[in-house]
């Protein structure tokens, strides 16, 4: 048995309408699928190019979660504290850099050129952190 | 009741980004308070309750911890380094980072070993000495 890729991701996110502007309008992604399952809005993207890779962005809520837990999750999403990450690459991490404070995304760590490339941190509206680097190949 | 804490977590978290990002700027309570569209002293209050320790302290740490990596990893001076990190003189630098990492900048560089290539903002986040343990 071998596994050969990772596939799917799950971050939180409060209101997935908000998230589908930011991930698709500013971070300039993809919808992968939104469909109303009844329990759930199943809300998937991706970036272009690379639907095999899809992020669910998932509403914390009953009846996954108990309300006082849905309260809880949502209480760390929004203090940083939750540890949904999500890691991605770029050509040119400063030209993105700057797209993106153009679009008003909050930067938390402004572009570093480190051994491994160069790279920048950024929050989501909801309070995940997104790392976006230009990665030097490996030695 | 509960929204009310989701905003409010989140309005002090920009703040603290601000910290982690723009901490060699001369940020000060009116200025962080700003970012969280809050009074001065509800800032310092809800700030505490949300995150362990006073945005005073915070700033104070992340600078050090900043003053940390640059000793490690690069050759510039104490001097260099105490200005680069924020801080507004060499005496404060000295004191402050003494006090919070038990030994001088000098010593500090003598003796540590630099962190292996993982992503700076895990090292801000992991070797920032905090008031908490």
């Amino acid at each position: 048995m071998t596994m050969n890729a990772i596939s799917r991701s799950q971050i939180y996110v409060l209101d997935q309408d908000a998230a589908l502007d930011f991930y698709v309008n500013k971070l300039g992604m993809e919808v992968n699928t939104d469909q109303d399952l009844g329990f759930m809005r199943w809300l998937t993207v991706n970036l272009p190019g690379d639907p095999e890779r899809e992020i669910l962005l998932e509403k914390p809520g009953p009846p996954a979660l108990d309300p006082a837990t849905a309260e809880q999750v949502r209480e760390l999403l929004t203090k940083g504290a939750l540890g949904g990450y999500l890691f991605m690459t770029t050509d040119d991490a400063r030209k993105t850099h700057e797209d993106l404070v153009a679009k008003g995304v909050e930067i938390t760590d402004e572009p570093t050129e480190r051994p491994y490339g160069i790279d920048f941190g950024i929050r989501d509206p909801f309070g995940n952190r997104i790392r976006i680097g230009q990665m030097f190949p490996r030695a | 009741m509960s929204r009310a804490v989701e905003e409010s977590n989140r309005a002090m978290l920009r703040a603290r980004d601000a910290m982690d990002r723009a901490y060699a700027e001369p940020l000060d309570i009116p200025a962080l308070a700003r970012i969280a569209h809050v009074s001065e002293a509800h800032f310092i209050r809800t700030f505490r309750a949300t995150f362990g320790e006073t945005p005073h302290r915070y700033l104070q740490r992340r600078r050090v911890e900043r003053a940390m990596a640059l000793l490690v990893e690069t050759d510039r001076d104490v001097t260099d380094i105490c200005y680069a990190v924020g801080f507004g003189s060499l005496g404060t630098f000295s004191r402050t980072f003494r006090q919070i990492v038990g030994q001088s900048p000098s010593d500090f560089r003598r003796q540590r070993v630099a962190p292996a290539n993982v992503p700076s903002c895990f090292t801000k986040a992991w070797t920032r000495p905090s008031s908490f343990g």
